[in-house]
């Protein structure tokens, strides 16, 4: 486009558009008129209409909360419901004197310094116009109390509603999670128009993972009310639809077990069906009760929680990561046998090992050795020396694709939010986020479940069952059935789908050789583990495990009673039984335990008897828990 | 104001948006029941818009000249990106996720769309040729076809609206203006059955509020009680019984102007509709006085797209439109339409600002 053209046709161009400018000009402010006078139309002419609609009679759509589905156990003891409590809840705007108003509901209904310390928190984050919760659980004399006064307090209001209620506490706490107030943040990612009404949401556990479900949906009613607030009649109702009800795979009675078995230590317990990946048990200890965070808890019992050395917020047999220690020894004998290694070929072990070329003394366990063992020897009596070699003969590749297929390393689908994948260390994953190389002492280490390898509880039991289920790896899944409450229809979770084939071929001959060494850990004359397998009525199938804390020096000796209580080892142990036809796989770990043999062990023979008694005897049930409890 | 001339500033104008701005602070501040964080969120994002709008304001004419087709064609791009992303997920999909910052494409556009036109215009003579104004048309169609499927029909529209205004202050004939109204008429029943059913649906909802009750047929409906009840004074601020009480859920956005016209009144209405009119017709002189067709036809048709938000927004909470999703310009909380409204703002600053040297 040349300038001078542009410039020749400039003065006609620009008397076009101004003409058009006039024109839109004009527009605007005719329709400008239209929309003034529409408004003089609303605020003038009807004004009265409207004022008489907004101060007697306004019609107010209602949301209708859904009832939250229930979850219950397999065998339909309930773990969360919902129970219809009495609440006070306070309209900031309409109350004039707020620590007045406190002071005088205090003296009829009994308010914990808690109570009003999370509702002044409250006061501040939300609108004032909204209701907000002052007390919950308001016992019937209370109720009664302040039904008589209630005509005193403007904006204090007394409603029967709904909670979330925890029977069995802390016993299910960290499987259910535990619904909370709908949060800024929970807002900001929620969809509002499906929580209409709703005042809770699912924050963890299965109470978050399944939100989707347990939900249901908001209906609404229109009602006509006067200038009170008062109900004058409803228009038109549409019922909310109640969120499903979750069967869980979990039994409440082995839950328990567990935990009592667990006793005052630090530590989980997860219990699988190996052959469908359903988790039976799913414990960690020290718990806490969920109930606490229903209503929102109040700031210091919350930094109480929270400032626990024993961390009882946190799920271990999720989220606590562990050195497996010498658990891993099967799958490190499945590996030096697919390497072609025979497993009758003895080792001499003096207590110690070291690497060729280096003067690095790798001690045994047993400090005065174990003499000459073979592979089924090395797994029955855990010795470290045979696993030394084994890792140095294998490398960490090897050693870790293994692993990987026994589920290390990443998430196993279970059916809680975000789970953490444990850490399989590789050359690879070495050099990419520590810039080092592999060295071959890591090799040695990593064999007897040292060294970077970190597992979840869940991962270890996970293990244990692909074990028993001779080599196929599942899912292990909480959510066994879900219905609808109100039309009964019930839908089983597919659990054949959820398997995963094993991502190595797996000898079948090689994995009864290691089963039957892993009898022999419970059963055999040596069995590190046989005390707790003693005079069983079912075989079964184990390997001890005891991970250090801390690193000892080289000529340093490791004493238990003067090591501080939290660099002690760790405790573990996986199991499964019976040996032939395993019905139940377990992984126990004991935080700062000490010896897996005599901590770990006896809390999976504890779960199993009841486990199988409590099956095989039902009628005999209270002189089994003589024997065992 | 000689600093302001020396950023390409414009002091009226400018001192109009700021008052705009700071009477939706005020709303807001009502709206949102008296939460100061909610306050101190939207007055942080006026403060970057304005820093956005004196960046704007330095880019000269003819550069946005040129590269407004670049402009154009990296809306398109990204709308698309939206939309195969979207198809990836589910449900709505707007927002170009970039990591740090979460970024809507179509608001790209309502720069985008006037600026192409603009410049398309400017490269023959203005009335524009026949060819010309339906090659602008195409222009036009194509983003906003791309935003109508999101789905946004809202956005959509005012794509459209805005590159008709610029074909209109470009002077484009009557008849063309009829053979178009034509050719949308003969069209539209095709394009209706063309249509999913869900997406008939949800146009069918915007001019039948009571399909849809628990949504913007109750809105509407609460609205006109709210505005209605509050005769010329208003209740005054913080007041607004309506608003506070009863169960409008974008009172702080879409609907704001409820809120505001509950608490001021008739009184404070015809304010409003002043100040908003005082920016446009500023705006309109602006292009009047500026210099080069494209100057004209950007800041032209960008003042009277601002205006036609106002209308739309006002005219369906006032209800004599359907319920579109359109925010009020300046008022409504939200960021991603304040910072366009700002970078707009700012164009039309620097055009005129720098009118001398555009040939």
């Amino acid at each position: 486009m040349a300038a001078t053209q542009s410039f020749n046709r400039q003065p006609m161009e620009a008397s076009v558009i101004r003409s058009r400018l006039r024109l839109a000009g004009l527009l605007a402010l005719a329709l400008s008129a239209l929309l003034l006078s529409r408004l003089y139309v609303l605020q003038v002419s009807d004004y009265s209409r409207y004022q008489t609609l907004s101060l007697e009679n306004h019609i107010r759509l209602q949301a209708l909360p859904p009832v939250r589905g229930l979850i219950l156990d397999r065998n339909g003891v309930v773990l969360a419901r919902n129970t219809a409590v009495y609440t006070l809840q306070v309209i900031p705007e309409k109350v004039g004197d707020m620590d007045l108003l406190l002071h005088e509901v205090g003296k009829l209904v009994d308010l914990q310094e808690d109570d009003i310390a999370v509702f002044k928190k409250n006061l501040r984050r939300r609108p004032s116009f909204e209701k907000h919760l002052l007390k919950s659980k308001l016992d019937d004399v209370e109720a009664a109390r302040f039904a008589v006064n209630e005509y005193r307090f403007s904006g204090v209001t007394l409603e029967a509603m709904l909670h979330r209620d925890y029977p069995l506490a802390d016993l299910t706490g960290h499987v259910l999670g535990y619904v909370g107030r709908i949060s800024e943040q929970d807002e900001a990612r929620l969809d509002s128009a499906a929580y209409q009404g709703v005042s809770h949401t699912g924050k963890l556990g299965i109470e978050s993972y399944y939100e989707s479900l347990l939900l249901g949906r908001s209906g609404f009613e229109q009602v006509e009310i006067d200038a009170h607030g008062r109900t004058l009649r409803t228009i038109n109702r549409e019922s909310a639809i109640p969120g499903q009800n979750l069967y869980l795979s979990l039994d409440v009675g082995l839950q328990r077990i567990a935990r009592e078995a667990l006793g005052n230590r630090r530590g989980a317990v997860v219990a699988m069906d190996p052959g469908s990946g359903e988790i039976l048990a799913m414990v960690s200890a020290p718990a806490y009760d969920p109930n606490l965070f229903v209503d929102g808890i109040s700031r210091e019992t919350y930094q109480a929680l929270i400032q626990l050395a024993d961390k009882p917020l946190l799920n271990r047999a999720l989220y606590g990561r562990y050195s497996p220690g010498s658990t891993i020894k099967p799958i490190m004998a499945l590996a030096t046998m697919d390497a072609g290694v025979n497993p009758q070929e003895r080792v001499f072990c003096p207590g110690w090992f070291m690497l060729p070329d280096s003067t690095r003394k790798y001690r045994c366990w047993k400090r005065t050795g174990h003499g000459s063992v073979n592979l089924h020897d090395a797994i029955e009596q855990s010795c470290d020396t045979y696993f030394y070699q084994t890792g140095a003969r294998l490398g960490i590749d090897k050693m870790a694709s293994y692993l990987f297929s026994f589920g290390f390393g990443k998430q196993s689908g279970v059916d809680l939010p975000s789970e953490p994948s444990g850490l399989v260390p590789t050359a690879e994953w070495k050099r990419a986020t520590r810039q080092e190389p592999w060295y071959p002492g890591e090799d040695v280490i990593t064999a007897i479940g040292q060294g970077f390898l970190l597992t979840t509880p869940l991962q270890l039991a996970r293990a244990s069952a692909m074990l028993a289920s001779r080599g196929r790896l599942v899912k292990p899944t909480l959510l066994r059935r879900q219905e609808n409450p109100l039309t009964g229809q019930a839908q089983e979770t597919q659990v054949d789908a959820l398997s995963e084939a094993p991502a190595l071929a797996i000898n079948e001959k090689d994995i009864e050789w290691v089963i039957r060494s892993m009898t022999a850990v419970m059963h055999g004359r040596r069995g590190t583990a046989r005390a707790s397998g003693r005079r069983s009525a079912y075989r079964m199938a184990g390997k001890t495990g005891t991970a250090q804390v801390v690193s000892i020096a080289q000529d340093g000796e490791y004493d238990a009673k003067s090591l501080r209580e939290t660099l002690r080892d760790h405790a573990l142990f996986i199991a499964f039984a019976p040996v032939d036809h395993p019905k139940i796989a377990i992984a126990v770990v004991v935080e700062n335990g000490g010896s897996g043999a005599a901590v770990a062990a006896p809390i999976a023979r504890k779960v199993m008897d009841y486990f199988f008694l409590k099956r095989l005897h039902r009628a005999a049930l209270t002189g089994a828990f003589g024997v065992f409890g | 104001m000689f600093s302001g001339r020396r950023l390409h500033l414009d002091g009226p104008l400018l001192i109009g948006l700021l008052v705009l701005s700071a009477l939706g602070l005020v709303v807001i501040f009502s709206a949102s029941g008296e939460n100061w964080s909610v306050m101190a969120r939207q007055g942080l994002r006026l403060g970057i818009s304005l820093v956005v709008m004196v960046a704007v304001a330095q880019v000269s004419p003819e550069n946005l000249r040129r590269f407004s087709p670049h402009l154009f064609a990296v809306g398109v791009i990204l709308l698309v990106a939206v939309l195969v992303m979207g198809a990836a997920g589910k449900g709505v999909q707007r927002w170009l996720d970039l990591g740090l910052v979460r970024f809507q494409p179509s608001e790209l556009m309502k720069l985008g769309v006037p600026m192409v036109v603009a410049w398309l215009l400017t490269r023959s003579q203005v009335p524009p040729r026949f060819a010309i104004v339906l090659l602008a048309l195409a222009l036009t169609l194509i983003p906003a076809s791309l935003v109508v499927v999101q789905p946004d029909l809202g956005t959509a529209i005012m794509l459209v609206v805005s590159g008709l205004f610029v074909l209109f202050l470009a002077g484009i004939r009557w008849q063309h203006v009829l053979m178009m109204l034509a050719a949308v008429t003969a069209v539209a029943p095709y394009l209706w059955f063309r249509l999913q059913e869900y997406q008939r649906q949800r146009i069918l909802t915007l001019f039948d509020p009571w399909a849809d009750p628990m949504g913007s047929g109750y809105q509407a409906i609460q609205s006109q009680i709210a505005i209605g009840s509050a005769g010329i004074s208003g209740k005054g601020w913080l007041a607004g019984s309506q608003s506070h009480l009863e169960f409008i859920p974008e009172r702080s956005t879409d609907f704001i102007f409820a809120v505001f016209a509950e608490e001021f009144g008739l009184i404070g209405v015809l304010m409003l509709l002043l100040l908003y009119l005082f920016v446009v017709g500023r705006c309109l002189v602006m292009a009047y006085h500026t210099r080069g067709t494209f100057s004209r036809l950007l800041i032209g048709s960008l003042a009277l797209t601002f205006f036609f938000y106002v209308f739309v927004n006002l005219g369906m909470v006032s209800g004599i439109l359907p319920i579109v999703g359109v925010p009020l310009p300046l008022i409504s909380y939200g960021g991603t339409s304040m910072l366009t409204l700002m970078a707009a703002f700012g164009i039309i600053m620097g055009l005129h600002a720098r009118r001398r040297l555009m040939a």
